[in-house]
């Protein structure tokens, strides 16, 4: 009799924590569904182009003519390759030297003033859309350009510029968590030793977060390599490779944006385009992965 | 150079780079501000765009904004916690696991106009949501999920194990333990982390182009019936929303007053996220003291 008793209370309990499981699993296994389906739908579309319209896979990656109207149709898209690689990669140089400063000031140098200003400005940074940035990008720095360099201002100099204000946050916040992870016992070592601050930094802090700081400055790059709009607003979008910065030019975001729209899906020029999107995530593994290497160095 | 000038040149170069950021975000929000906010009136917020003659407004892109928004966290946040549940209490330690924690790490890679073209094909085509509020929310589900998984994870990692312990010895179920002991501890944090991510929703655009759509029917605001095509609520309709609406305007615009209606248009997106972010930052610090009983 009591045994029973118990058991229909420890019912409820049981069904309960059923619940709780099969929920969370249901949500997981959304979550993983939807990655295989993203990776499996973009995949089946960008390779068509291959297989089924059979453009060659060299000829898509060396290429330099992009023309989906043309007679016959060429589809060269190492203009937009090469656009997204110099925009993303030139935005990483501008901002990683940006970025370390403002972590060693928050870390190192003032660190109440910097948690209490510098910190929410960052993180206000960080919020601001993209569409937002373009727009400034389009109304402030392409018109400055435009007066200063030969060209009419757009290109991978704005491009990259702006990108450089939107991946600040990612690196900054990256550095500061390494810095602030640091052990103190490092730095008192080399206080102790009679080093100066600057001396410190640069050759105790700076030597062994380098792991970290690569990290961040591979996340910049793979948020600025997958930015679009922003980008696309003030490059310019010619599909070639441009002979200077200040040249029109366009990044594989950007001639997904424009393109996408105008044209039909099935077609070879719409195919091309998911070729693109192939590229666009085949570099985001990558990343990905370089970030997974570098932060297994950084347990050494 | 002595050590010491070295030092000194150094510090100065890093406080300067320190207080150029701060003059960038303050430049920045100055000109959004000064540009934007001349143009914001009640009819600028209140009416349709003009395609070609003067004076239109955002009336409509920012219903849908916030429309958009509350549907994207209705959907996103029940998988989110579950999931987030799920990676912190119950996957156990094994490859399977670090497994699902590289995919999602994938996923909060993806690029989001990758993520918008995801939707173009599957929610879009294949489903047969057309372009709509729906499959727009869809997308930026997918957009997000992974963000609140990670602000779920690390909420319940704050939770002292002492009061976890103390809930499974008094004989609690687990997810009871989660649900009604770990959830309000690590309230805060979640809060915080869920009002960020949907500033971010916010300004999303890229992901939206090709699921909700560049374009808006005219919406009746007088019709609140949420099956009929033109009534604002109704979620199967296309929606072009403020931050689309701005790129639109940039790139195409027409009407004479297009750069005035993108700057306007911007400075509300802008005050918008930062309601949003101080607001996550009030709310968290609200909480945290009246559940520590800090002062």
């Amino acid at each position: 009799m009591a045994q029973s008793l118990e058991r229909q209370k420890a019912k409820p309990h049981i069904a309960e924590e059923w619940v709780g499981k099969v929920y969370t699993l249901l949500c997981i296994a959304f979550l993983i569904t939807t990655i295989v389906s993203i990776v499996y739908f973009v995949a089946s579309k960008g390779l068509s182009t291959f297989f089924v319209n059979h453009v060659s896979l060299t000829n898509l990656v060396t290429g330099l003519k992009w023309s989906p109207d043309g007679q016959p149709p060429v589809f060269g898209a190492l203009p937009f390759i090469f656009g997204s690689f110099s925009t993303s990669i030139l935005a990483a140089v501008i901002a990683a030297p940006l970025s370390f400063c403002a972590a060693v000031f928050m870390i190192e140098i003032a660190p109440k003033f910097g948690r209490r200003y510098l910190q929410p400005v960052i993180e206000l940074l960080a919020g601001i859309p993209s569409v937002v940035y373009g727009f400034v990008g389009l109304s402030v720095i392409v018109p400055f350009f435009r007066d200063v360099f030969p060209g009419q201002g757009v290109g991978i100099a704005a491009g990259a510029l702006v990108l450089s204000v939107m991946i600040l946050p990612t690196i900054t916040t990256i550095a500061t968590d390494a810095l602030a992870a640091l052990p103190k016992g490092l730095k008192e070592g080399s206080y102790a030793l009679g080093s100066t601050r600057w001396q410190t930094i640069y050759r105790i802090v700076l030597p062994t977060t380098l792991p970290a700081l690569m990290t961040g400055i591979v996340l910049g790059i793979a948020r600025a390599f997958g930015e679009a709009l922003a980008v696309q607003m003030v490059i310019g979008n010619a599909p070639h490779i441009p002979h200077s910065l200040f040249e029109s030019a366009s990044t594989l975001t950007s001639a997904i944006t424009l393109s996408m729209g105008n044209t039909a899906m099935g077609s070879v020029a719409n195919n091309a385009l998911w070729s693109l999107a192939l590229i666009l995530m085949f570099m985001t593994f990558v990343f990905v992965f370089i970030v997974r290497w570098l932060e297994g160095r950084k347990k050494l | 150079m002595s050590a010491k000038t070295a030092d000194k040149i150094a510090t100065a170069v890093i406080v300067g780079v320190a207080a150029f950021i701060v003059l960038v975000l303050a430049g920045l929000l100055g000109f959004i501000l000064y540009r934007g906010v001349g143009h914001i009136s009640f009819h600028f917020l209140t009416s349709a765009p003009e395609t070609i003659r003067k004076g239109g407004g955002i009336g409509p892109q920012l219903f849908n904004s916030v429309f958009l928004l509350v549907l994207t966290m209705i959907i996103t946040i029940p998988i989110g916690l579950g999931a987030g549940i799920y990676m912190s209490e119950y996957a156990p330690a094994n490859k399977i696991t670090s497994g699902i924690r590289l995919i999602v790490e994938v996923l909060s890679s993806v690029p989001s106009i990758v993520v918008g073209l995801f939707g173009l094909l599957v929610i879009v085509n294949l489903f047969g949501f057309g372009f709509s509020l729906f499959s727009g929310a869809l997308a930026l589900t997918v957009f997000n999920l992974p963000l609140m998984v990670r602000i779920t994870e690390q909420g319940l990692k704050g939770v002292p194990r002492e009061q976890k312990e103390a809930s499974l010895a008094l004989g609690l179920s687990k997810w009871k333990t989660i649900t009604s002991v770990m959830l309000p501890i690590a309230m805060p944090v979640i809060l915080t982390g869920t009002i960020l991510a949907a500033g971010r929703v916010f300004g999303e655009a890229a992901a939206l182009l090709f699921t909700a759509g560049m374009s808006s029917p005219r919406l009746d605001f007088t019709n609140w019936n949420p099956l009929s095509p033109f009534s604002p609520l109704n979620p199967f309709r296309p929606a072009e929303t403020l931050a689309v609406h701005i790129w639109k305007i940039n790139s195409e615009g027409l009407a004479p007053d297009a750069a005035q209606i993108a700057a306007g248009a911007s400075a509300v997106l802008v005050i918008t996220v930062l309601v949003f972010n101080f607001a996550a930052r009030w709310l968290g610090r609200y909480m945290y003291r009246k559940f520590t009983a800090i002062k």
